[in-house]
């Protein structure tokens, strides 16, 4: 056989070979998606109520383990985050100093930090200056994958370990927790159910607090499962993990801890959502709260003043269920944990951070609109929050400074009880947008409203307490007309 | 050897084929078009909208009449299959302009007696632009892997 007729087959054979290898490429790799859509995991170790530690949980779930560990990571927006790896992150008290005033009497203002991710939520509890002061066990709560040490606490009944452990120490719990080796953050078990891995709260705080929202008539008109439950025969508690339809589960989760509550020793740990969510439904809440003795409930007595105040934690559960996200239906991991593809698979990004850091799967899978722009809205949105926020501030300082002068020209606590209500008022207000950690977002309306209410609130505080004078005022009655000043 | 090699080349490619369900995307069943997951989340909130009971995948998304539903679907069939090898597509996914054409002409197709003043309009706005959740529900999109600066967080840097 001649060269000239040998070259076409070997043309062929090299064709056919490389054809052969392409599809067996091809065929390899359909039968990897197809393994992935199969098997969204493999249960190589066994999970149960007690296993805290995440990477034992991630032998079986790596693909959200992976993402979990990332929360270590520094990560940081305009109004959030930290910008350092390794150092604690900056003082906010310091950026705002007009926070430092208004916490004074209160351990926030020895030490108040921006954020960090879940993964450093125990370290840096145990590692704040607030510590100088003594704290409750309650603070573990929300710091530490608790539930085992409660049950341990309660000889098997998790609700009363937990409502032992307001009146212990801080300190005793933390022993305990790292004695019992349970000292992780918030961990796998806290959200998941070990066998069926469905979402399910576990938190006795929030199950206290939602059945509290449940019984009571606080509008709750985003949670249709308490709308349903309201309007049935009502002839057992309203219990989340029953009632609570996967989306709104998909928010309980995070309800379990970002939220406003009173975590020290005078009372157990509490949820005040029984008048309902709004600024002024908690406010009437706590205005009905009574400590032992028939003391009116208050976190600390301000410094200057002698104000009995109410200090907002961080109630994002509360202030996002005002807002048009939850009203349609977007749950807290819709945005913070957007699903994303993993090859054939669809993940639950467990990597919790700001939607601004993640705008493609956060926001952009419902609004079609750039990045850029995106952004831009929600810098609009943030930008006016803040300068409302200064303007509420700014309000407070100065009705501080007038009840300063009042009272260093004399006017008695009866005299001052009017502007100090006023100040308790408006600092509740301001406090709640201020220590809320979206700067506005998760309800625009709603966090311009308070916070306009809060400067009209420390302005009227201002006037009432300027009323008073700042000459001799001991002859002065409440409900008088101030004296005239002396030239 | 020649004829070997072609014999093993196309073994593979009718096994692969078979494999890979290739028969399937000739018929109109909706499953066929979740075969590669990608579409899994569309396929699941189509059961739930409302033209659930009025249409397929297929009643919206391709042209109606031979031989232009099949070089829609041999045109989708090759952008997606090569898509979902080489991983290579932005998400979240969004229809393309040949394929809105597509679904405008079908809206049209069924609707026609009752919009044909309105759609006929010069720059008139697609059906879906107001009516988006006709067909899937609520909006269904899914975001995409790890981008490249995240892999290197991720990585540890």
């Amino acid at each position: 056989m001649g060269t000239e007729r040998r070259w076409p087959y070997i043309a062929l054979t090299v064709f056919c070979t490389l054809g052969a290898a392409v599809a067996t490429v091809i065929v390899l790799n359909v039968a990897e998606r197809k393994s992935e859509g199969r098997h969204p995991f493999v249960r190589v170790v066994e999970v149960t109520e007690d296993t805290t530690d995440p990477a034992v949980w991630g032998k079986n779930w790596p693909r959200q383990y992976d993402s979990y560990l990332l929360t270590a990571q520094s990560t940081r927006t305009r109004f959030g985050g930290h910008g350092g790896s390794e150092a604690l992150p900056a003082e906010k008290i310091e950026r705002d100093p007009w926070l430092k005033r208004m916490f004074l009497g209160y351990a926030f203002s020895i030490d108040y930090r921006d954020r960090r991710g879940h993964a450093y939520m125990l370290q840096d509890q145990e590692g704040t200056e607030r510590l100088t002061k003594p704290q409750s066990g309650s603070c573990i709560h929300c710091h530490a994958s608790v539930m085992p040490l409660y049950r341990q606490l309660g000889n098997g009944d998790a609700m009363a370990g937990f409502e032992k452990t307001y009146k212990m120490t801080y300190q005793d719990t933390s022993k305990l927790l790292h004695d019992s080796g349970h000292a992780h953050p918030v961990s796998c078990v806290d959200c998941h159910d070990p066998g069926s891995m469905a979402l399910r709260v576990t938190r006795p705080g929030f199950l206290h607090g939602i059945q509290a929202l449940a019984a009571g008539d606080g509008a709750a008109p985003h949670l249709d499962s308490i709308e349903r439950w309201r309007a049935g025969p009502r002839d057992r508690p309203y219990d989340p993990n029953v009632d609570a339809s996967r989306t709104e589960m998909r928010s309980f989760v995070c309800g379990q801890c970002h939220v406003e509550y009173y975590c020290s020793t005078k009372l157990k740990l509490t949820f005040p959502w029984a008048n309902g969510l709004r600024v002024e439904d908690v406010e009437k809440t706590w205005n009905a709260t009574m400590f032992e003795g028939n003391e009116r409930f208050y976190d600390y007595k301000h410094q200057e003043t002698g104000a009995p105040i109410l200090k907002a934690q961080h109630p994002e559960f509360e202030l996002w269920s005002q807002g048009i996200h939850a009203r349609s239906g977007v749950a807290c991991a819709d945005c913070h944990m957007p699903y994303m593809r993993d090859g054939a698979t669809k993940v639950s990004d467990h990597w919790v951070r700001s939607p601004l850091l993640n705008v493609n799967r956060a926001c952009q899978t419902c609004h079609h609109f750039s990045e850029e722009e995106l952004l831009a809205r929600a810098a609009t949105i943030q930008d006016g929050t803040h300068k409302m926020l200064q303007d509420a501030g700014a309000a407070l300082m100065d009705q501080i400074d007038a009840v300063v002068a009042a009272k260093a020209a004399g006017a008695t606590p009866e005299q001052l009880a009017p502007a100090l209500e006023l100040q308790r008022q408006a600092q509740w207000r301001l406090d709640f947008i201020a220590a809320e950690n979206s700067m506005g977002f998760h309800a625009p309306q709603e966090a311009a409203r308070v916070l306009g209410e809060s400067a009209n609130l420390a302005r009227q505080g201002q006037i009432a307490a300027i009323k008073l004078g700042a000459g001799p005022v001991a002859a002065m009655q409440p409900g008088t007309a101030p004296a005239p000043v002396a030239p | 050897m020649a004829a070997a090699s072609l014999g093993i080349a196309v073994g593979i490619a009718v096994v692969g084929f078979d494999y890979a369900e290739g028969l399937s995307y000739l018929s109109t069943d909706p499953r066929a078009c979740a075969n590669c997951h990608i579409m899994q989340s569309q396929f699941d909130s189509w059961q739930k909208a409302s033209h659930h009971t009025a249409a397929t995948c297929a009643g919206c998304h391709l042209p109606e009449s031979f031989p232009y539903n099949y070089i829609a679907k041999a045109r989708n069939g090759w952008n997606h299959s090569s898509a979902f090898t080489l991983q290579n597509f932005p998400e979240p996914i969004l229809i393309t302009p040949p394929n809105a054409a597509i679904l405008q002409a079908n809206c049209e197709r069924c609707h026609d007696a009752l919009i044909h003043d309105l759609s006929a309009a010069a720059g008139a706005p697609r059906c879906v632009s107001c009516h988006g959740s006709v067909g899937h529900g609520e909006q269904v999109g899914l975001g995409g892997p790890w981008r490249e600066e995240e892999k290197e967080i991720a990585h540890g840097h």
